[in-house]
């Protein structure tokens, strides 16, 4: 337990002293930067509610990426099909509440959106059951088209022509995701945590899930104990994108009401490596989200004010990486060592 | 035979040792390999052998000893030494690339910065042909020839740079018996030439019938041998002995003695009443080919309860199409299978399991298991979902892993717990639990498709037993392998695979043997 842990601060310490070196080196006060980030991503009232806000989509993905990944699935795809699911949302939640109560609107469009990204992760499936093809590849492909899809979508047919930006209408502040008690925080937060926790307990404690790890693991052995591996690979995109499309709906319905062209978050690629620092295990996934929120709250504030550039947060996210890495490595010669 | 006393040997192996983390592979080996004699190197599993193929062959450096090369101490620092050394070595999986030609094939070695000269290349295989007394075409691709064929190639590529030494490593595990009887003539004709041969093999009859002089490793030392004198003087019968004595003489008495009767041929027919309807069988039956793979074209045949039914052939000839079919992984194009008199539905693992049959896969990591997966896990991967370990899909933990207690328990699989990862067990564990898995008591049919395979002796035994065991309570035993003196041993009669088709079925009675080794090459049943 305690080595577990150890496994996962020990790459976030170092990620952040060589952070903190590359600060020095640009002639800003590291110390002074990561207070900030605390400060404001933390300890004030509005930045801990934004951190939370946040934290909502990021888990949302990172509960779409347990069951691929622990499926053996790269779904690499989840920012296509989260972005495709957001335009579903802010396209339809518009139209819908000049009809239905607000509720029902955003059922509707949470539905409407998860059926999107499942929809979109349907080509990268079928190419993996039917021919073998890599999903690294066509999943990311199909992030590319889908990026550039929703630009159509949103300049073309869904544009509100009473903006001079290229945006969907918008969706009344009043009519949006419910606020939890007095803060600004949406009830997108509590789908969320249900979600990743819903994920946890299938994935580790149901006969589906220990079939979607059997399939991830070996499918020839998933073949040979009579599990239909095409159905359990659809059946895994279909997840996976479902619950990325939902964070993509959360973020639209709680936040935005709206979505202008180019918004692309890209939140996917910088929860992946969460996903992996957590061993796709869902609790340590809300750790690590919140604390990878309160980093880019917190760091777009304090780079405002120390004059670092915002993406600063990117290099953070990369050295974790590549700290992870070199841990999971060293660890990995250590074992064989003993092992021998 | 040319007698090589009185002149140096042509490689010596001085006290060689080498350590692995916790083993010690090799412990003082001396070994000296004469040119002209047909050296076989026996031992089981583990004992060594390949450590020190791979010290000769430059892929492994000893950590004390040496080696000297007519009279002079050298360094084999890398592969392409040894082979500049004139040691030529070849492994036991064939390592062609499929796609080129034979020649090709031979050509790789060459230097990048130089032209390929082909017409001097096979110049160079018309010489070795002629010396081994082989006749291949040197432009078809590799992957075309048959498996004797391809081993025949890499020992013209062992032999290109001259031969001095020429090092076989379980040379005949391929082969079919002819193919084995031409392996022999090709190594006798190579030491008239005066290259020395180093033999290696676990199987003590090719070790009487092809060696000159026999040395046997045991736990990485070297226990003894039969001088070249000595064993011309000597019965076949004699020198089994010798060497069983030699390789097993402080195990345990009752291994031993099994052990010897194994290696006189010792037959295990499961006695059960075999009078009963069929409890499988074929009739006609076809698969769909994929690129690369031998599909069945047209199979029949039927097995009783307490019958042990063997599948013979040389690998590759739709065994694995046979296997899967019958488990139900694989569907028929056209034909009917029926078990139990009743005709088997096409409704795939699960319902083929609850008709009672059962498959152990020959892929035991591959296939079989999920090695990143628990002991417990995998005892119980063909019931996902299947009460009592699932209620309304609710894996109950707590059940799997106490019911793997007493599996583990009961047939003596040695792992540290029931959590421990699969990958981490030894391969005769790991059949010890697919065994425990399958063959439970509403099984009615097993297949077993080369169920010893890369076994030591031991656990050869204890799955062999395993197998006579179910059959005499009634299963309907199918055994597939490529070791015929495996089939000769269980079976009552045993099928032979050739191209995807059931050549004949034989008798298990004497001159069994010669018929089916006439068979798996191809030709039809008189």
């Amino acid at each position: 337990m305690i080595f577990s842990t150890l496994r996962v601060v020990v790459p976030i310490v170092l990620a952040l002293v060589a952070g903190g070196l590359i600060l020095l080196a640009l002639g800003k006060d590291p110390l002074a930067y990561y207070d900030f980030v605390v400060q404001r991503g933390l300890l004030s009232w509005s930045g801990l509610q934004q951190t939370i806000i946040r934290s909502a989509p990021l888990l949302l993905i990172a509960a779409g990426l347990i069951v691929a990944f622990r499926a053996g699935i790269w779904n690499l795809g989840v920012d296509g099909q989260f972005l495709l699911a957001a335009v579903a949302s802010a396209a339809l939640a518009p139209l819908l509440i000049a009809a239905l109560p607000s509720w029902l609107t955003i059922v509707i469009c949470c539905a409407v959106s998860v059926l999107v990204a499942m929809s979109w992760s349907l080509v990268p499936a079928f190419l993996k059951t039917q021919y073998g093809l890599n999903e690294i590849i066509t999943t990311l492909m199909m992030t590319f088209l889908g990026i550039s899809f929703a630009n159509v979508l949103i300049k073309l047919p869904f544009n509100d022509p009473d903006n001079t930006v290229p945006q969907t209408m918008t969706l009344p502040v009043a009519d949006r995701l419910g606020r939890l008690f007095d803060t600004t925080i949406h009830g997108g937060i509590i789908i969320a945590l249900v979600a990743v926790l819903i994920t946890h307990f299938v994935m580790t404690r149901t006969a589906f899930g220990l079939r979607l790890q059997i399939v991830g693991a070996n499918p020839r052995a998933a073949k040979h104990a009579g599990l239909n591996v095409g159905r359990l690979t659809y059946a895994t995109f279909a997840l996976s994108a479902g619950l990325a499309g939902l964070g993509g709906a959360v973020e639209i319905l709680g936040v935005w009401g709206t979505m202008r062209a180019d918004w692309n978050p890209a939140y996917g690629l910088l929860v992946v490596p969460l996903v992996f620092l957590a061993r796709f295990n869902g609790i340590a996934v809300i750790a690590l989200t919140l604390f990878f929120a309160i980093l880019m709250i917190g760091g777009e504030s304090a780079s405002r004010r120390l004059g670092v550039p915002n993406f600063y947060v990117l290099v953070l996210v990369a050295l974790l990486l590549i700290f992870l890495a070199l841990v999971e490595y060293l660890d990995h010669l250590s074992r064989r060592r003993k092992k021998a | 035979m040319t007698p090589a006393a009185g002149r140096a040997p042509a490689v010596a192996l001085r006290g060689i040792t080498k350590r692995f983390p916790g083993v010690l592979a090799n412990d003082a080996i001396s070994l000296a390999l004469h040119g002209g004699e047909v050296h076989a190197l026996l031992g089981e599993n583990g004992a060594g052998k390949s450590t020190l193929i791979g010290i000769l062959a430059g892929m492994l450096q000893p950590d004390e000893g040496h080696i000297e090369i007519a009279g002079a101490r050298v360094r084999i620092n890398s592969p392409h030494h040894s082979l500049r050394l004139r040691i030529g070595t070849v492994f036991q999986h064939v390592l062609l690339v499929n796609s080129l030609t034979v020649i090709e094939n031979l050509m790789l070695g060459g230097a990048w910065w130089r032209r390929h000269d082909r017409r001097a290349a096979l110049g160079r295989f018309g010489e070795i042909s002629q010396l081994l007394g082989v006749d291949i075409d040197p432009h078809v691709p590799a992957g075309r020839l048959s498996l004797g064929q391809q081993q025949q190639v890499e020992i013209i590529r062992a032999l290109w740079h001259g031969g001095n030494v020429l090092v076989l490593d379980e040379p005949t595990s391929m082969l079919t018996p002819q193919g084995v009887e031409e392996l022999g003539g090709v190594m006798r004709r190579l030491a008239e030439e005066g290259v020395a041969i180093v033999f290696v093999t676990h199987k003590l009859r090719e070790a009487y019938a092809f060696g000159d002089r026999i040395s046997v490793l045991r736990r990485g030392r070297l226990v003894g041998g039969i001088a070249p004198e000595r064993l011309r003087a000597m019965g076949e019968e004699e020198a089994t002995n010798e060497i069983i004595r030699l390789m097993f003489e402080d195990s345990d008495g009752a291994d031993a003695k099994t052990l010897v009767r194994e290696g006189h041929g010792r037959r295990a027919r499961a006695e059960f009443d075999r009078s009963g309807p069929a409890a499988i069988g074929l009739e006609n039956v076809v698969t769909a080919a994929a690129p690369g793979e031998c599909a069945l074209g047209g199979v029949s045949f039927s097995v009783r309860p307490g019958e042990v039914f063997g599948i013979a052939g040389v690998d590759g000839n739709g065994q694995k199409h046979l296997a899967e079919l019958l488990a139900g992984q694989r569907p028929a194009l056209s034909g009917t299978i029926e078990v139990g008199g009743q005709p088997a539905g096409p409704g795939g693992v699960a319902a083929r399991r609850r008709l009672g049959v059962r498959y152990i896969s020959d892929e035991r990591l591959g296939e079989a298991t999920v090695a990143g997966h628990s002991v417990a896990t995998n005892l119980v991967l063909k019931e996902i979902g299947a009460p009592p370990y699932w209620r309304d899909g609710m894996t109950q933990w707590r059940r799997i892993f106490s019911h793997a207690r007493h599996v583990i328990e009961e047939h003596d699989i040695r792992t540290p717990s029931e959590h421990t990862l699969l990958g981490r067990l030894s391969g005769g564990n790991i059949q010890k639990l697919l065994l425990a898995r399958e063959i439970s008591t509403d099984a009615s049919v097993v297949i077993f498709n080369k169920p010893t395979h890369g076994l030591d002796l031991h656990n050869t035994r204890l799955a062999r037993q395993r197998i006579v065991k179910s059959a005499e309570s009634g299963i309907a035993t199918i055994v597939i392998s490529t070791e015929l003196d495996e089939l000769l041993e269980l079976c009552h009669r045993i099928g032979v695979m050739f191209a995807g088709e059931l050549r004949g079925i034989v008798d298990n009675q004497a001159g069994a043997e010669a018929r089916i080794g006439r068979l798996m090459t191809g030709a039809k049943a008189a």
